[in-house]
């Protein structure tokens, strides 16, 4: 489903990315894992055309690039940013609401009320929320937020950047129970996560980022399993 | 006491006005960070266009009434091309620069447009035609005319429609959303340059109302006018909190009112050593004060200095 091919991103001249070349296939979950600076980041901005990048991107057999950014979700990729991103001065429902924006018509509306009654469903302090402004829920809250718009354009390959960034222990779980009912919903998922292990919990595949580039590639299992991974990102 | 409801009166005329006025000033704030300098030019541009096709219009005999409305008609299109148009060459290509540098291309783009109207309607005052009936309505004493009252009618509909846009409908939850975080704002889909091309035109068909309303009230236009208007309206845009809608509103009303007041009651509480004329130093007394005292405005939620 896409296809990353000598990917490379460089700003203010460091070179955060340095030609790494990673494939995710439909259905799949496949986590990208890695220290602080270590790419993960940067990579799924230049996946979102937020940063200028050198190399293939191909997606559904295109490639990325013809695409202007707005574009992008219309084509099926929707990304959570890293730290949420929600839009603290509209309500909660009006960031739902935005996140359909693409969807228009009658097919539209019908996909935006489809929309709200499975982020409601899913994450149901959200509904008790829904008129209130967005930028007072908690981080957790907000986190569930951002997801849920991000699946209101319907996409079907989700960019979800640490999802678990600054979340206490036990919003962490639930924010990562939502991430696997996405992805049984048949939503394909990439993500980005420094808590490796709960990441590859969930990925069916892996890939550790560091430095830019990409050292270990294989299913997450083993890759849980591998002495280096268990070294340097599990704390063992 | 009449006077005292007579300035009242006065000051939500010229509230209603800035009001209208400093609305294109926050929409602009809000989704560019830009302090668009040119848009009291537009105003200008509004009050002479209506002049010319009015005063045209009547010469071929067509009722008044008519005239008046295309005149409103033909100086909300022109505006309207206008604002599209500097956001277009202007603006767009300094998205990313420095602030100053669109700052300083705004001041600059004013004296292209003052100039060019000056070149079009030369530097003489225009006398603006009557556009209704003078009737007069006596309250507490105070007289008000059926033209105050449409002006400040007028304004209140067009600032409840822009809020029902903004607040109820999909383009404007876009245009909230790119406010707060043109961004994230895109990968939900949405055109930022398109919404920030329609927050021109938007801003700069209110600034053609409020120009053919100035006109109107003062019988008088001319290439010069957008000038202070400019700068009263941004006063008022800053007194609300800039970049806040409701802000610009009551920022405008509020300012319109101070001002009638200062100028009717300064020759007394001086002794006459400052008179009316001294109207124009209270905007920006106002506009000192709010800026030392509480830069974010009446309205305005304390947010961090955009980047």
């Amino acid at each position: 489903m896409l296809e990353v091919t000598g990917l490379a991103v460089a700003y203010g001249g460091i070179r955060a990315v340095k030609g790494i070349t990673f494939h995710v296939n439909a259905g799949e979950l496949v986590a990208l894992i890695g220290a602080n600076g270590a790419g993960k980041t940067s990579t799924l901005k230049a996946l979102a055309r937020q940063l200028p990048a050198a190399g293939s991107l191909r997606y559904e057999g295109r490639e990325l690039a013809e695409l202007a950014p707005h574009e992008l979700i219309r084509a099926g990729i929707a990304l959570v940013p890293e730290g949420r991103g929600v839009f603290a001065r509209l309500t909660v429902e009006e960031n739902l609401d935005m996140g359909a924006y693409s969807l228009s018509g009658r097919a539209g509306r019908q996909a935006l009320a489809r929309g709200l009654e499975r982020a409601y469903a899913l994450m149901p302090r959200l509904k008790e929320r829904r008129a209130q402004l967005a930028g007072t829920l908690s981080g957790g809250e907000q986190q569930m937020l951002a997801i849920a718009r991000a699946l209101m354009g319907e996409p079907r390959l989700l960019l979800l950047d640490e999802p678990s960034m600054g979340l206490a222990p036990l919003m962490v779980q639930k924010v990562f129970e939502v991430i696997r009912e996405v992805r049984a919903a048949g939503v394909t998922v990439l993500l980005v996560e420094q808590n490796a292990r709960l990441a590859l919990q969930a990925a069916d595949r892996g890939y550790v980022l560091e430095s830019g580039e990409v050292t270990l590639a294989d299913d997450a299992p083993r890759l849980l399993a591998d002495p280096r991974v268990r070294a340097a990102y599990l704390g063992e | 006491m009449d006077i005292f409801i007579q300035q009242i009166i006065n000051g939500l005329v010229l509230g209603s006005i800035y009001a209208l006025v400093a609305l294109g000033y926050t929409m602009v704030y809000g989704i560019l960070g830009l302090i668009n300098f040119a848009h009291g030019e537009v105003v200008m541009l509004g009050a002479l266009t209506a002049y010319s096709t009015i005063t045209g219009l009547l010469g071929l005999g067509v009722p008044l009434p008519l005239a008046a409305l295309a005149g409103l008609a033909v100086a909300a299109l022109l505006c309207m091309a206008v604002g599209y148009t500097v956001e277009r060459i202007a603006y767009r290509p300094l998205r990313g620069a420095p602030r100053l540098a669109p700052l300083i291309t705004a001041i600059g783009v004013s004296i292209v447009l003052q100039n060019g109207a000056m070149m079009v309607w030369g530097r003489n005052y225009h006398a603006f035609p009557n556009l209704v009936p003078e009737r007069q309505y006596d309250v507490f004493g105070a007289t008000i005319t059926l033209l105050q009252v449409l002006t400040v009618l007028l304004a209140a509909l067009t600032m409840a429609g822009l809020m029902l846009l903004v607040l109820r409908t999909k383009l404007g939850r876009a245009m909230r959303a790119t406010a707060e975080n043109p961004a994230i704002a895109q990968l939900m889909g949405v055109d930022v340059n398109r919404i920030v091309s329609l927050t021109f035109v938007l801003g700069s068909a209110l600034a053609a109302l409020a120009g053919l309303m100035v006109s109107a009230n003062y019988s008088i236009a001319h290439y010069y006018m957008g000038f202070i208007l400019g700068l009263k309206a941004f006063t008022a845009a800053v007194l609300g909190g800039i970049g806040n809608l409701a802000g610009a509103m009551v920022g405008g009303i509020l300012l319109g009112l101070i001002e009638s007041l200062g100028a009717g009651y300064i020759g007394d509480l001086t002794g006459g050593f400052f008179g009316s004329n001294y109207q124009d130093v209270f905007a920006f007394f106002v506009l000192i004060a709010v800026l030392v005292f509480r830069p974010s405005g009446l309205v305005g939620e304390k947010v961090a200095e955009r980047a």
